[in-house]
């Protein structure tokens, strides 16, 4: 556990840890069940055969990914899933010249992570934002330092680091006269939308990951629809990554709580089923 | 004379009652019926119903046996032709094919043939209790009876030949149940966590249940020495080049379907309550959100608006009945332009359905809290017949009106998901997205076959099995040279 509510676990799957690529996520099912969840890989290790989640207690179902203790599996795993990041595919030349900005926002840092470690890897300058709302959520800053140039900490209550959020925080790097190219935005989407709009004030070009609700991931249902520019595109397929700049983050924050009212009446049940086991 | 007994009626549950549940519609014949409905095929000499079955099922064959209380013969009869005879039964449009074709249809009623292929496909594992009309029987009621001496398996010399298929849908099985049967070395790779594709996330279960009769056709399959591998993504997970380059594979069959909903493009789309007919039945179906015990969420209100003719707009429509809702079709043309199976509007009549033809949805209209609130629709008129000979629907000048709703579901029909074609080198697709194939199912990749919906565009089960098997043939006779 990296906090009491959020958990980090490394997942056996060698096919999908040999594929996966900085900015492509997986989809878990914790039993037969559970949903399917999607997840931003945190890591992947394609010698042992692993890759790394990161999930937060929110519903039943992560509450139930949450609950597997080390060697238990999960009923599925699958992936990777949606397009890697831009910077994968881009030509080396355009890539040195790029300074990346990533900024992270709670349990978003630790997708962040192994995108600044390619980064770092391929000897492009990459500094790293971490926000949280107090210390305590807190998460990757140890590893993250080992793969970015330089790591600003900041949090909402000031109890670590820089007193403000990330949107402050970016200023104040700029302000300092911190030259960046492009940034990169992962966290909840309301911190998505204002520190793209943050970026854009800056005149720095955003890129976003959304964490649409997606059934099966692979382009059939189109519960993942965004408005990007104006056009109706799948995060699933076309995504998870998008210009931020584009995004209709209101609809998108919209979409997102669709079955909010069905969710906590399953997050009652739950709650009375596993009392009722104990 | 045998053709004056007229055609044995099937038994169903009642409208009424099976709109408030996930039970199956139709109980199916049991013996008795299921032998004097067979006593009514002439055999003719030249069936024409065998001619028109895509699969090339020898009907009158199974029938004769059927007739003499042979079942398992029957079964074997239909093993040669078919591994998913249950699903054929149930999904397939009888009247358009075999029945559609029959003789005694003529100046009556044809055979029951799809039913009867049903009860045959049934009877092993359900015995008696095959056409039970005693309410539903649950899946642990059947008697286990063992899958060996059903199928049709004929001698053959095993290959070490591997033999990748992408998607465990019609096509897919089809194809691999053959070459399975031929001796080679097969794979299936499926990209969700259950085998069956559209007969999985699809289709409902009550025209086709799961357990009780979807999973023991796999297992069939399986039973043949079929490997299935779920939760592998042909194009992400690992991709066609590299399972000929690296894993051996020495053909590969893309049976991958039409995946991609199609939305209409009309605004206000995306408020909170728009689904497509895939999110919403692969919700209810795969993912069983119909039983309490699934964390499943789906969504239908008191009142839903499904926007399409075809059989996955009836599927969508009778779901969220049975989740309680008002449910309209609205569709552009007339009820005799519907393209769903005769038998699934009859049903959804039944069942309480509410059809508004010749209406066409122009705006989805939402609150303020962006969800929708109604569907904007133009009243339309049948005008002149259009390239498929169905005459195409003009809207009629000033007729918007507004039908109150909370949840609008698109059935719009689907195209194939790019993923592989996108990822893999050398195969082309034309201006729909439909993978390009010879009739014989080869693409443009040498070593690389494809069928069903993903080289037609979405059609039915039983289309796609027949490009499974023709692919099989092809796969063969290419592996028999390389």
């Amino acid at each position: 556990m990296l906090t009491p509510a959020i958990c980090r676990m490394k997942v056996e799957a060698p096919r999908l840890a040999a594929a996966a690529q900085p900015g492509q996520f997986l989809i878990v099912r914790a039993d037969e069940k559970g949903e399917r969840i999607p997840l931003t890989i945190s890591d992947f290790d394609a010698k042992r055969g692993t890759v790394t989640i990161v999930t937060q207690k929110i519903g039943a179902s992560s509450t139930d990914i949450i609950a597997f203790e080390p060697g238990e599996a999960f009923a599925d795993v699958v992936g990777p899933l949606g397009l890697p990041s831009e910077f994968v595919t881009m030509a080396p030349e355009e890539l040195k010249k790029q300074r990346y900005i990533l900024i992270a926002g709670g349990v978003g840092t630790a997708p962040v992570y192994p995108q600044a470690k390619w980064l770092k890897e391929h000897g492009v300058p990459v500094d790293v934002i971490i926000g949280a709302k107090t210390k305590d959520l807190l998460i990757y800053v140890e590893e993250m330092r080992a793969v970015c140039d330089n790591l600003f900490i900041c949090t909402d209550d000031g109890s670590e680091g820089f007193h403000g959020m990330g949107t402050n925080m970016l200023e104040h790097v700029v302000s300092e006269g911190h030259q960046y190219t492009q940034a990169v935005i992962i966290g909840p989407m309301i911190m998505m939308k204002f520190t793209t709009l943050t970026c854009k004030k800056l005149g720095i070009p955003a890129i976003v990951s959304l964490n649409t609700l997606m059934v099966d991931g692979t382009g059939m249902c189109g519960a993942c629809r965004v408005s990007v520019g104006g056009k109706t595109r799948f995060a699933c397929v076309e995504g998870p990554e998008f210009d931020g700049y584009q995004v209709d983050f209101d609809e998108a924050m919209r979409r997102q709580g669709q079955y909010k009212a069905e969710e906590a009446e399953a997050n009652e049940k739950h709650v009375c089923k596993i009392g009722r086991g104990k | 004379m045998a053709n004056k007994i007229p055609r044995v009626p099937v038994r169903e549950q009642d409208p009424k009652v099976r709109a408030t549940n996930f039970d199956e519609v139709c109980y199916g014949y049991n013996k008795e019926e299921a032998l004097l409905e067979a006593s009514r095929c002439l055999n003719c000499k030249n069936p024409r119903c065998m001619t028109a079955c895509p699969v090339g099922l020898q009907i009158p064959r199974f029938i004769a046996e059927l007739a003499q209380g042979n079942i398992a013969g029957a079964a074997a009869v239909i093993a040669e032709d078919s591994s998913l005879p249950a699903v054929c039964g149930r999904v397939c449009p009888q009247e358009t094919q075999c029945e559609g074709s029959c003789v005694l249809g003529v100046k009556g009623e044809p055979v029951a043939i799809g039913k009867l292929e049903r009860f045959v496909a049934d009877y092993p594992r359900m015995g008696d209790a095959t056409g039970s009309a005693s309410g539903p029987v649950r899946d642990s009621e059947y008697p286990a009876i063992p899958l060996e001496g059903v199928q049709g398996v004929k001698g053959s010399v095993r290959t070490n030949k591997r033999v990748a298929i992408v998607g465990s849908g019609p096509a897919g099985l089809a194809c691999a149940s053959d070459l399975a049967k031929w001796g080679y070395d097969v794979t299936i790779f499926e990209a969700l966590h259950k085998a069956g594709g559209v007969l999985e996330y699809g289709i409902p279960e009550f025209r086709l249940p799961k357990d009780k009769v979807l999973k023991h056709e796999i297992e069939a399959v399986r039973a043949l020495g079929v490997k299935i591998e779920t939760n592998v993504i042909i194009g992400r997970t690992v991709t066609i080049d590299s399972l000929m380059d690296q894993e051996g594979f020495k053909a590969v069959f893309i049976g991958t379907g039409a995946g991609l909903p199609k939305f209409m493009g009309i605004p206000g789309e995306n408020y909170n309550g728009v689904f497509s007919a895939n999110e919403f039945l692969t919700r209810n179906n795969l993912m069983k959100a119909w039983r309490e015990d699934y964390l499943t969420p789906i969504h239908a209100g008191k009142k839903v608006c499904v926007v399409g003719g075809g059989n996955v707009a009836m599927d969508a429509a009778r779901t969220a009945l049975r989740l309680g809702a008002e449910v309209h079709i609205v569709y552009r043309r007339t009820e005799a332009e519907l393209p769903a199976r005769k038998e699934e509007v009859h049903h959804a009549i039944e069942e309480g359905i509410i059809f508004d033809m010749l209406t066409n949805p122009v705006e989805v209209i939402g609150d303020e809290r962006g969800w929708v609130k109604a569907l904007k629709c133009v009243k339309m008129e049948l005008g002149e017949p259009d390239e498929s000979g169905r005459r195409s629907p003009v809207p009629v000048e000033g007729s918007e009106f507004e039908i109150p709703t909370e949840t609008v579901i698109m059935a719009l029909g689907t195209s194939p998901n790019p993923l592989i074609s996108k990822t893999t080198k050398g195969l082309e697709v034309n201006r729909r997205g439909c993978l390009v194939a010879t009739e014989e199912g080869a693409t443009t990749r040498p070593g690389v076959f494809a069928g069903g919906d993903a080289v037609t565009g979405a059609a039915t089960v039983i289309l796609a099995m027949g490009a499974g098997r023709t692919a099989a043939k092809a796969i063969d006779a290419y592996l028999k040279q390389n």
